[in-house]
């Protein structure tokens, strides 16, 4: 359990995120906990809750809202589920910053999180840098940016096709790349292989590439953002890729969101990302563990 | 059956028809991608310890081990007699396997012995044996030395070091785990 001070860390930090989205016009939306069906991901398998499932991330609303509701800006800070997620950098419940932007691409959404991410440092004490690990990590804009196939050239024993082609692009990640990653400054790592952005936009100047990055700060992974994908029957394709891999774990697969699938004919060019606050939590407060950083931790309930 | 998500540290498993204890856990996951499980194992029979990583899907069968109380006989060159105190069944264990723990075993002292697919692989001795020092040099009154131990021997023929004034024919506790000497034990 996190004791009084350590409360009071994690409050200012959220307040700190609220102040900064606030001032830029974002409106803060609360959409459900509870959906009839999720997006079909391959490697996140959500908790039933009755004839519902709780979210594994907001993203499908949250979408809905930009193409439905008009929206240009939104944020919420809210909790998601993932079923047997638990390490010194999981929880099953985890507390998830989503933010979407409506007219511009990931490498502007790059930019807001370098200017976001310094001013909640700011805000939990920290000065241009912050110690994490053993390292001191400077926040001083640009950050770092790295495509993932020079990430792998730079760092791993293998290429990132023959990654692919093995099927090891995630054990080789875990293993040789992110403990190379944001030890001076962040790093953006982006243009992902598209098989692995599945609600990503294609680069246009290549279509094997999506328009996903993802924040790492000391090896630490914090965020997981993209150009949104706004074409409903390239999104139809990339979700029965989803669906076949799911069956292939033996694991149900449940309805396609269609509401969602419907959304998307009027949704307008956008940006979105998804932020652990438990783990920047971990980052700006100098814990070790993502136990240090939440009220409870599932064992101490 | 266990699956990847039920490991942790301590846990038995059984791989190839070998036991293995899981000596270190991390659970890692890029937040799209695929949970690896990295675990550091131990070959419960032979000590071997790797590293290895699993995957979500991967399944594991528990190992079959069995952990008997047994009480020591007697030992004939380089085996051991155990017997079982509860169905009077008897084991032999080699020396090899008794490795350390032939310092501490004395006539009838009673040991967990754990077996595996009914084959003896390992044996715990209690945290605490009293045994009898059989050779000790004489405490010199008023040694200014400033040594604050001297060596001994045990019934065992197993040498520690001791406080000065622990003399032979005393009885002393041992811890078997570190083979240090804990007190002078009056009988």
């Amino acid at each position: 359990m996190l004791n009084k001070s350590g409360l009071k860390k994690r409050a200012a930090l959220i307040q700190a995120i609220r102040r900064f989205f606030i001032a830029r016009d974002y409106i803060e939306v609360d959409t459900p906990l509870r959906l009839p069906v999720l997006i079909p991901e391959a490697h996140i398998e959500p908790v039933a809750s009755g004839d519902h499932f709780l979210q594994t991330s907001p993203e499908i609303c949250m979408k809905r809202l930009l193409a439905e509701a008009g929206c240009e800006k939104i944020f919420q800070i809210c909790k998601c589920f993932r079923k047997n997620e638990r390490g010194e950098r999981h929880l099953p419940e985890l507390t998830m910053l989503e933010w979407y932007r409506t007219g511009c691409d990931y490498l502007s959404l790059m930019d807001e999180c370098e200017d976001m991410i310094n001013e909640v440092a700011r805000a939990t004490g920290h000065r241009g840098s912050v110690p994490v690990q053993g390292h001191i990590v400077s926040l001083e804009k640009p950050w770092e940016r790295l495509t993932v196939a020079d990430a792998f050239v730079q760092f791993a024993p293998v290429s990132l096709n023959r990654a692919l082609e093995q099927k090891t692009f995630d054990e080789v990640l875990c293993t040789h790349i992110e403990p190379q990653l944001g030890i001076k400054k962040p790093v953006f790592l982006y243009d992902y292989p598209i098989e692995l952005g599945a609600l990503a936009r294609s680069k246009k100047e290549d279509q094997a590439l999506a328009e996903r990055f993802e924040i790492y700060m000391a090896g630490l992974e914090l965020a997981n953002g993209f150009s949104e994908l706004t074409n409903q029957e390239e999104q139809k394709k990339r979700f029965a890729t989803e669906q076949q891999l799911i069956k292939k774990q033996d694991r149900t697969s449940m309805e396609l969101p269609q509401k969602f699938l419907s959304a998307l004919a009027g949704m307008p060019e956008a940006a979105g990302i998804a932020l652990g606050v438990d783990r920047l939590a971990m980052v700006l407060l100098g814990t070790a563990t993502i136990d240090r950083v939440v009220s409870f931790t599932p064992e101490d309930l | 059956m266990y699956t990847a998500s039920d490991l942790r540290k301590g846990l038995k498993i059984q791989i190839d028809g070998e036991p293995y204890i899981v000596l270190d856990f991390q659970f890692s996951k890029p937040g799209k991608g695929q949970a690896l499980y990295r675990t550091k194992l131990k070959n419960m029979v032979n000590g071997n310890q790797f590293d290895r990583t699993f995957r979500s899907n991967d399944k594991f069968e528990k190992a079959p081990l069995e952990e008997r109380t047994m009480q020591y006989l007697y030992s004939q060159g380089d085996e051991f007699h155990f017997m079982d105190t509860k169905n009077y069944e008897q084991i032999v264990i080699s020396r090899e396997q008794m490795a350390d723990n032939v310092n501490f075993l004395i006539d009838n002292m009673e040991v967990q012995i754990l077996l595996f697919n009914d084959n003896p692989i390992g044996v715990t001795l209690p945290n605490f044996v009293n045994l009898t020092i059989t050779r000790a040099d004489p405490w010199a009154k008023g040694d200014t030395s400033g040594s604050d131990s001297k060596p001994v021997t045990v019934e065992t023929g197993y040498e520690l070091q001791v406080p000065p004034f622990v003399e032979e024919g005393d009885k002393i506790q041992i811890d078997t785990r570190t083979g240090t000497y804990m007190t002078r034990v009056k009988e």
